[in-house]
């Protein structure tokens, strides 16, 4: 295709395509759908020949159900074109909603985008970046310097660092365009195809019933020391591959997909390593998305909880972590895929609940042996309950006793057993087995009000 | 109240597996000497160490039917050894000053368990008198020699006056200054040549010389006054004997309280980093049954002279000629004990508890036999790429040891999952194999090694097996020097040969051709005929290190796969799961054991091949030209900074922000494993921040000073 302007002497520069390459093609024997930008062309701007080719290959995708691939370097409308540049972004803008929770959508940002570009990639499923070469931003330092007189980089304003630990905006970052390709080929082969499809699951090699005697010792014997919950998840996990999401962003909630006796599943994990793997506003939003996401397309979502309690302050109040803790809560409960939650330590307060807790639908609920499901800790417990009390000590013991166990949770159903952490794999791979053809379904709406 | 059941409910299995396996690995080596049930024992021992000397020293106690008390500090008190005592009592925190070394606390556990006697291994207590002495007030035996003996021995100028007492052969030198060039002749002359001419105020090999005849002697005199004048502005000069090629020989001995005692011949612990031993052998290439006899008897006499009731080592230094030099003499069970078992039969704690309860030896010199040979490996928790080890901690989360294979012991004090911390000694094991001949022991060591199974910390199973296959060690042409000679400019793993280098990149490339099959066999989806991969050629570039090998790889239907690289043509099989942690593959004629610690499925993969991790890139050839038009990117500037090269604590911070530094100043010291680093500045400059303080736990790679 060739693009229709005839303004600014358009009609003389013209290019066979257009500024976007299109197709589909096969990862590893599975379909997919692909649209490149080509930055050579007009700056990779958007024509509205460039929307309508891309529109074209969203819609055989939704079609067949198959995921799609964008790779943007763009530099924003095609300015010539005037409002028909925008109504294409429109329309992309309009099948990247349509096509939500059908298809798996991913984009990989490989150059400077800005403008309208930056907000389809925005919508999609994922988003990744290449390091030092991608920038995503609304507008450019130069007009930031204008409107704000703020002097900023563009890696400073929209380099793959700054979404990757400071915004959220990005999923991921790779060293070059090459690796990304590799990375996104190595993602791909973890997501279903659409919403229909279920779960991929492939050959595996690595025994399901494997004991990981290393689990054994992974709780440090104080509650109140770290650990990193990644080094749990790769002793779960097949041949110890765990593709994370967001590795550089709330580091305090581990997200990732990984495969359990070869089918994938979704990740979640409270991490003690960072900020005693607390739930705060980046984390709740980054394990929400990340739920919804494994929901939507019915991948079983494994949770490891080892978590204090939502982290308290002025600044969370101010920022709104209650209805940003909200969104968390909301897509646990509203989740219909197979939830699998193993409470490795701390399991708190309302946090408790959160974390895939039985009451949210959990199917299948352990705990370690070091599990406490309380709600709250000894010490600030005994601080409300025997306020001004001079024998705090016996309290607290009697406290700790009482609460930091797994036990008042296990009589009462709300975990479904105790297990020794080296046979959490082979339980999971065992569940997840069972829970395959797991049918719940809500009850028909036309959507939730998700508290955004 | 939870861990008490958890106690409960998970250990007792696995402590029973790990425990008889152990002791059934040890003890068919005790052929001389077994025990005697019948003979009055302790009831009680309590062992005052912790880690694998501990297991080991319970493992005898437990086969003699004694019961054994552990003591441990707290972050210890899920580890093997108290696991598997009868008892153990926590002595204190981490710090080994507030536990292990904590006299009173363990006094206090003597006297709650009812202990009779102590065993206290090596390092530590081992030899501290006061402690001794502590014990004998309370009325417990002290599993060692007698005070007496470990005084005399522990001052060095006591040992060496006591040594030349007894006619034991001490390193010949002059104790005064010498003057003039006559005078260091003379002097020479009477040392014996060669000897070394050094600066009395000396150190790192400036004003040094050695002279093997009376010209190079006044040559030498010359050369190192003016150097020593220049380097350290003080020209006085020592003269002593030099010793070409030490090797470092020593001779184990076993005495009792009845002036009975036998050597049990010597082990070789050349191979050094830094005065701390790698590997040992039992018995040395180099000695003849003369020289045995010799250092033997001088061991002996040494021995008796100070009225020695324990076993004990004598260290000697040979030189190219076989004349021996007494050193000094170690009061203690040393660490390399299980290679002279290996070779002897004889069950050293065993006969050490039988002594200390008052009983005579039973076997007499003619009686100890000197069979086959036996290796000792140092399994270290350490990266072997710095400076032939620092040290490294992290969480064995994989951990299999070789004790499949016949005639492998493995003298260890952790299971999958431990961690190891800065706090003790990071040695993982004491990995011993033995055989009837030295290339049995050593072929038995090789697969050892390549089968051995630690992931979660950085070992140094690279430069073990490299050595084992290295020329000169298998001549057993061995010094003090090996290691630098053999490696100059530092260890970086196994060198590999274009046909060594060719079959790693093979077998790379298999692994990646089998993953990339596994990542197509999705089980739903549905493929066109032909498309599957069956007919396919794979065209891949392996990189390893900054080499790039192509390979074209075609899977045959007998599922092996044929390779070829630069017209060579390998047949390589794998086995179907690359998940066991060692895969057994070959490619043409030779067979390899090979473990894939990490891989990503796309082409990342961390293969072990002949002990050392190489961290290998396979893409295809399409994608690697791609890959060459990449933009480079910039390498940080270093030289600016300075971070950790190892975890551990920061000892001290010697700058602070501000301060004009000078190349190769120290800012600050960090300390791991009892080893103390100075950390210096690669550039001249201004410190503009300082990111840690004194007393700070840091990780390895962790920033602490930046340089403006």
């Amino acid at each position: 295709m060739e693009h229709t302007c005839s303004d600014f002497e358009m009609e003389k520069q013209k290019f066979a395509g257009d500024s976007v390459v299109t197709g589909h093609g096969e990862i590893h024997g599975r379909k997919v759908f692909v649209f490149s930008q080509d930055f050579t062309v007009f700056g990779g701007s958007l024509s509205s020949v460039h929307a309508k080719k891309v529109c074209k290959i969203m819609d055989q995708a939704m079609l067949v159900g198959a995921p799609v691939i964008g790779l943007n370097d763009s530099g924003g409308a095609r300015i010539q074109e005037g409002v028909e540049s925008l109504a294409g972004y429109a329309d992309i803008f309009l099948r990247n909603v349509t096509a939500s929770g059908v298809i798996p959508q991913i984009s990989v940002i490989m150059g400077p985008c800005a403008g309208g570009a930056v907000y389809s990639p925005a919508m999609t499923d994922l988003v990744f970046m290449v390091k030092d070469t991608s920038y995503l931003f609304i507008t450019g330092p130069d007009v930031v310097k204008a409107v704000t007189n703020e002097d900023v980089t563009q890696e400073q304003l929209g380099g793959s660092k700054t979404h990757t630990h400071t915004s959220g905006v990005a999923h991921g970052a790779f060293e070059n365009d090459v690796d990304a390709l590799i990375q996104l080929r190595r993602l791909y082969d973890f997501l279903p195809l659409n919403n229909r499809e279920g779960s991929p699951r492939r050959q595996c090699s690595d025994p399901w019933d494997r004991p990981a005697y290393s689990l054994d010792s992974v709780v440090p014997l104080e509650s109140t020391k770290a650990y990193n919950m990644i080094d749990v998840v790769l002793d779960l996990v097949d041949d110890r591959d765990f593709f994370e999401i967001m590795p550089n962003y709330a580091k305090n909630l581990v997200c990732g997909f990984a495969r359990m006796n070869g089918e994938t599943v979704g990740i979640v994990g409270n991490n003690p390593k960072y900020a005693a793997g607390c739930l705060d506003i980046n984390s709740s939003v980054k394990g929400a998305r990340f739920v919804r996401f494994c929901d939507a397309f019915n991948i079983p979502i494994v949770t490891l909880v080892d978590v204090p309690g939502f982290l308290p302050g002025t600044s969370q109040e101010y920022n709104g972590i209650i209805r940003h803790g909200a969104k968390l809560l909301y897509a646990y409960a509203e989740a219909t895929a197979p939830k699998v939650t193993i409470i490795t330590r701390k399991a708190y307060g309302g946090a408790y609940d959160v974390m895939s807790s039985k009451h949210l639908r959990g199917d299948v609920n352990y705990a370690w042996p070091t599990a406490e499901v309380a709600v709250m800790g000894a010490k600030g417990a005994v601080s409300i309950l025997y306020r001004g009390s001079d024998n705090v000590a016996r309290y607290e013991q009697e406290y700790i006793d009482k609460f930091t166990n797994p036990f008042s949770a296990a009589v009462r159903g709300f975990v479904d057993d105790i297990i020794e952490p080296h046979s959490t794999r082979m339980r999971i791979c065992r569940d997840l087995n069972m829970l395959r053809d797991k049918k719940l379904s809500n009850p028909p709406k036309k959507h939730g009000n998700i508290p955004l | 109240m939870f861990l008490r059941i958890q106690n409960s409910r998970m250990q007792p299995l696995r402590k029973c597996l790990v425990n008889s396996r152990r002791a059934f690995a040890s003890a068919d080596i005790y052929t001389t000497d077994p025990i005697d049930p019948s003979e009055a024992k302790f009831g009680k021992i309590l062992i005052a160490n912790r880690g694998e000397i501990a297991c080991r020293v319970i493992n005898t106690c437990k086969r003699m039917g004694i019961k054994t008390v552990a003591i441990h500090s707290d972050v210890d008190s899920r580890s093997l050894f108290v696991r598997m005592a009868d008892e153990a009592f926590c002595v204190g925190p981490a710090p080994t000053s507030q536990s292990y070394l904590n006299v009173d606390a363990i006094l206090e556990a003597i006297k709650n368990s009812g202990a009779e006697a102590v065993h206290p291994g090596y390092g530590f207590l081992s030899e501290n008198t006061t402690f001794a002495a502590l014990l004998e007030e309370e009325g417990v035996t002290f599993i060692g020699p007698n005070s007496k003996a470990i005084e005399s021995m522990g001052d060095k100028i006591m040992s060496k006056k006591l040594a030349n007492q007894a006619k034991v052969n001490c390193i010949p030198g002059f104790d005064g200054v010498v003057d003039t060039p006559e005078e260091a002749i003379k002097i020479a002359k009477q040392i014996g040549y060669p000897v070394m001419i050094k600066a009395s105020a000396g150190g790192g090999g400036k004003g040094m010389r050695v002279a093997w005849n009376d010209k190079e002697a006044a040559e030498g005199f010359r050369f190192s006054k003016e150097e020593a004048a220049a380097s350290f502005g003080d020209d006085r000069l020592l003269i002593e004997k030099f010793i070409d090629k030490p090797r470092h020989i020593e001779i184990q001995f076993m005495c009792d309280k009845h002036g009975n005692g036998v050597y049990l011949n010597e082990r070789e612990c050349s191979i050094q980093r830094r005065n701390q031993k790698v590997i040992e052998e039992a018995p040395s290439t180099f000695v003849n049954p003369e020289l045995r006899k010799a250092m033997g008897e001088q061991a002996l006499a040494l021995a008796k002279a100070v009225g020695y009731d324990s076993a004990g080592t004598c260290e000697f230094l040979v030189d190219s000629q076989k004349n021996f030099y007494f050193l000094e003499m170690n009061t203690r069970l040393q660490v390399e004990h299980p290679i002279t078992e290996c070779i002897t039969g004889v069950d050293l704690v065993h006969q050490m508890i039988r002594v200390a309860k008052g009983h005579p030896l039973r076997i007499n010199q003619s009686q100890v036999p000197l069979n086959g040979w036996a290796f000792e490996s140092r399994v270290y928790a350490e990266d072997p790429f710095k400076n032939f080890g620092l040290p490294s901690i992290g969480r064995l989360h994989r951990y299999i040891e070789p004790t499949n294979i016949p005639r492998v012991r493995c003298d260890s004090g952790i299971v999958e999952g431990s961690e190891i911390s800065i706090y003790y000694d990071p040695m993982i094991c004491k990995l011993v194999t033995y055989g009837p001949t030295r290339e049995d022991a050593r072929k038995t060591m090789i697969s050892a090694l390549d089968e051995y199974v630690i992931r979660g910390v950085n070992h140094n199973i690279s430069l073990l097996r490299a050595i084992m296959g290295e020329e000169s060690f298998i001549r057993g042409d061995t010094d003090t020097g090996y290691l630098k000679k053999i490696w100059p400019d530092g260890f970086t793993g196994i060198p590999l040969t274009v046909e060594t280098k060719n079959h790693l990149a093979a077998i790379s490339s298999c692994v990646y051709v089998q993953d990339d099959i596994t990542a197509s066999s999705i089980l739903s989806s549905r493929r066109l005929e032909g498309t599957d991969g069956a007919s396919r050629v794979w065209e891949v570039q392996v990189d390893i290190k900054d080499e790039r090998v192509r390979a074209s790889v075609i899977r045959s239907s007998n599922g092996r796969y044929l390779v070829n690289i630069d017209g060579n043509h390998l047949e390589v099989s794998l086995p179907e799961s690359l998940s066991q942690p060692t895969i057994p593959v070959s490619v043409g004629d030779a067979n390899y054991v090979v473990q894939v610690p990490t891989r990503d499925f796309a082409g990342n993969i961390r293969l072990r091949f002949e002990g050392t991790a190489f961290d290998l890139k396979v893409v295809p050839t399409e994608c690697a030209e791609y890959l060459q038009r990449m933009p480079e990117k910039p390498k940080p500037d270093v030289s600016k900074q300075v971070a950790a090269p190892m975890p551990g604590l920061v000892k001290s911070v010697a700058v602070q922000v501000g301060d004009v530094v000078g190349e190769n100043q120290e800012v600050c010291v960090v300390e791991a494993m009892k080893m103390q680093n100075s950390l210096v500045s690669l550039a001249m400059g201004k410190i503009k921040a300082v990111l840690v303080k004194e007393g700070e736990a840091v990780e390895e790679g962790q920033l602490l000073v930046e340089l403006e």
